[in-house]
């Protein structure tokens, strides 16, 4: 008897899944485990794992189409046996069973914070309208049609929607790093008449939301909405932890080396478990605080951003952190996140440091009740003893749902979180 | 080359013909003395005799018929019916002897057969005189239907059929003899059965005949002006119908209009959209539209008559249709 493989749910607001690839082909062998496709989430393109061995003998789904979850995908049995009907979608009786583990009902989200408590609007299943012509410019350069929106009648995905989401592909996400003004003109000095210049018209260019990005809108325009955001700054002496990051870089090999981010969210962790209160999130009349402490690091990918989760980043040493985060981030550049990677986190921290930022806030990741964004570690002038001296500096500024928690709090877990971070070696012990 | 009407087109198209080769003869009601209904035959009979240029009843059926009967037996027949809307009267000597003799008669018989049919509307002669049945005869396999659109086709295409072995129906528009083209000097013949692009374009194809043809240049010159580069493919010939051009221009441009002169039910447009849809599928990037006659018999009186019939603003609120 053959087995039907479903699109499976992969997030709790998870309504459908693009399959954007077939791995295995009809006819192919495949062992339980092996995966099968590879579909698109709002969140990212994860692997899909055969629930059966055996050959793959239907593949029930074209490339490129929205499938709702549950909805069988594959059929596969043995090479000979007579497959007689289609499955059809049950109707509407799929009760998940969630897992009452606290710690897992925050979902993982892309990071300034996209996480819903609520579902997910669902598009309506049925076909994505398009030109044959769009459809097989899209199959042709791999693009899935769900993703992009329709400029023809009735929101037909036509020629030039397909032209546009291609050109608009390779989305670099560059952190606009403006160079200063040069050296001011000198006065009085007879300027050169202008030249006349034909500018080069250039067209708008209109850019469609992926999927991903307009998860992000609908999880950030929640938070901004619904989330009562108050914002505390501290800054913190990082000259012992750079100096012992340093020292400790010396003994780690290349790709394996700690970064600054990696004490951070070691420091969140530890400090997170004397303020249980932020590591927690707003559950009707009461505030449930999770047992595990997960953080989120944002991680910037093509098209958006995911929150990568450091299970208890509490308990494990720094090394580990720091490799997990590594692999994590490396496969959501990808777009090749598994759920676990990017599910669960019950604190979020997002660092622009790389990019030279002194200072940022971030939107709280729904239903997380806070979210810490963290600038460069600079060399400044500091007081030190009545006397200006160069003194490594980080701001951070931490977003909290007030609904949950107050200044006062906030304020202490800050301080804190100082002392992990302006005496690093208490991370190391 | 040189500038003249389609109607000197199509005459010089017969006279050359009947110079070169005696064996052509014309044949129809008042091609002689009177020198044609639209004076095609002018001078004619004068110059050729009684013998081939010669008047006949007013019977389609005789002319037709008996065109048959000379063609069978080694002569090449021109019978020229005033307007294609008598040929409905000659119907069984066209579609069930002309188109399927050769066939029945396992190839013993040749037929080089032409039948000259002046329709179109246009010109306030009312409902049962101002038809466009093109594609009634199209449909019949065995009969070659060609109806140019510009004097230097209409030329060179007649001077094909007439020297083809085939019968062929040679459809004219009778509100389009005034109309000038440049035709080439001399002795010129152009092959029945291709399409031509008659303007290129990138944004959209339009496929059309005949008037429809010139409809389509001038809805083409307004669309310019917004920026829309519309190419035009003329058939030229309904049957044996060549869709090699139409493809590849629509390969290029994926959005198409259909201009014709006839009714839009069960039309040339229907049968090239057909065809589209079945040989360039993936190229289709909007549905394809048809601009066609209002499907009411043509009115007599003038405004409701230009109101049913295709017009050139309505060609070009069809092209910015498709392109959206």
């Amino acid at each position: 008897m053959a087995e039907t493989i479903t699109m499976p749910k992969l997030g709790f607001d998870m309504a459908e899944g693009t399959l954007v690839r077939w791995v295995k082909k009809e006819g192919e062998e495949i062992q339980k485990g092996d995966v099968l496709a590879e579909i698109e989430t709002d969140k990212a393109t994860v692997e899909v794992e055969s629930s059966a061995s055996g050959t793959v003998r239907k593949l029930l789904v074209d490339e490129g189409t929205a499938v709702p979850v549950g909805d069988p995908i594959a059929m596969v049995g043995s090479p000979d046996e007579k497959i007689e009907s289609i499955p059809t979608p049950e109707p509407e009786s799929k009760t998940e069973k969630t897992a009452p583990a606290p710690a897992e009902s925050g979902p993982a989200t892309a990071k300034p914070e996209p996480v819903t408590a609520e579902p997910a609007v669902t598009t309506p299943t049925g076909r994505v309208k398009a030109s044959p012509l769009a459809r097989r410019m899209a199959e042709e350069k791999g693009l899935a049609l769900a993703n992009l929106q329709g400029s023809g009648p009735g929101g037909r995905i036509v020629k030039r929607d397909v032209e546009s989401a291609i050109s608009a592909q390779p989305t670099a996400v560059s952190s606009a790093t403006t160079a200063p003004a040069q050296a001011a003109p000198q006065a009085g000095a007879a300027l050169a008449p202008l030249p006349s210049i034909n500018a080069e018209p250039r067209q708008d260019q209109r850019v469609n939301l992926t999927k991903l990005r307009q998860a992000i809108g609908r999880r950030m325009t929640e938070s901004k909405q619904q989330f009562p955001h108050f914002y505390v700054a501290h800054e913190y002496k990082m000259g012992q932890l750079m100096a012992l990051r340093k020292q400790v870089n010396q003994y780690l090999p290349d790709g394996e080396k700690l970064s600054v981010n990696d004490f951070i969210v070691k420091a969140a962790g530890l400090a997170l478990r004397q303020y249980p209160n932020l590591n927690a999130r707003l559950d009707g009349e009461a505030v449930l605080r999770f047992g595990a402490v997960n953080v989120g690091v944002a991680v910037t990918v093509p098209g958006g951003l995911l929150t990568v989760v450091v299970r208890d980043a509490d308990q494990k040493p720094l090394r580990q952190i720091s490799l997990e985060i590594k692999s994590m981030a490396a496969r959501a550049r990808d777009g090749k996140v598994k759920p676990d990677d990017v599910e669960g986190s019950t604190f979020s921290t997002s660092n622009l440091g790389m990019y030279d930022v002194e200072n940022f806030i971030a939107i709280i990741s729904p239903p997380e009740a806070a979210i810490l964004a963290l600038g460069s570690a600079r060399e400044v002038p500091v007081v030190q003893d009545g006397e200006v001296v160069p003194g490594w500096r980080m701001k951070a500024t931490i977003s909290v749902d007030h609904r949950v928690s107050d200044g006062a709090e906030a304020a202490q877990f800050m301080q804190a979180l100082a002392t992990y971070l302006e005496e690093p070696l208490r991370l190391m012990v | 080359m040189t500038r003249i009407t389609m109607r000197e087109a199509i005459s010089q198209a017969i006279w050359e013909e009947m110079e070169r080769d005696p064996k052509v003869f014309i044949q129809g009601e008042e091609v002689g003395v009177w020198g044609g209904t639209y004076a095609v035959t002018k001078g004619f009979y004068d110059h050729f005799g009684p013998e081939r240029v010669r008047d006949t009843p007013i019977s389609e059926a005789v002319i037709v018929g008996s065109a048959i009967g000379a063609a069978m037996t080694g002569l090449r027949p021109i019978a020229e019916l005033m307007t294609i809307n008598f040929a409905f009267v000659a119907m069984d000597h066209i579609v069930n002897e002309a188109a399927k003799l050769h066939y029945m008669f396992g190839g013993h018989f040749k037929l080089p057969l032409v039948i000259r049919a002046v329709g179109g509307g246009g010109r306030q002669l009312a409902a049962t005189h101002s038809q466009t049945p093109d594609v009634i005869f199209a449909h019949f396999p065995g009969l070659t239907v060609v109806s140019p659109g510009t004097p230097e086709d209409a030329k060179g295409l007649l001077k094909s059929a007439i020297r083809s072995d085939n019968p062929v129906l040679f459809i004219e528009h009778a509100a389009m003899y005034q109309s000038r083209g440049e035709v080439p000097d001399g002795d010129y013949t152009i092959p029945i059965g291709k399409s031509k692009i008659q303007r290129p374009g990138r944004d959209v194809t339009i496929v059309t005949y005949c008037k429809g043809l010139e409809l389509s240049l001038k809805a083409a010159e307004e669309l310019a002006k917004d920026g829309i580069e519309a190419e035009i493919v003329d058939l030229r010939t309904l049957r044996p119908l060549d869709m090699e051009p139409v493809l590849e221009s629509f390969k290029k441009t994926n959005r198409a209009v259909m201009v014709e002169e006839g009714w839009k039910s069960y039309g040339v447009g229907a049968e090239i959209s057909s065809r589209i849809y079945e040989e360039a599928f993936d190229y289709l990037d909007a549905p394809i539209k048809r601009v066609a006659q209002k499907e009411v018999p043509l009115p007599y009186n003038r405004t409701l008559e230009q109101m049913a019939l295709p017009q050139v603003p309505d060609i070009v609120s069809a092209v910015k249709e498709v392109l959206k």
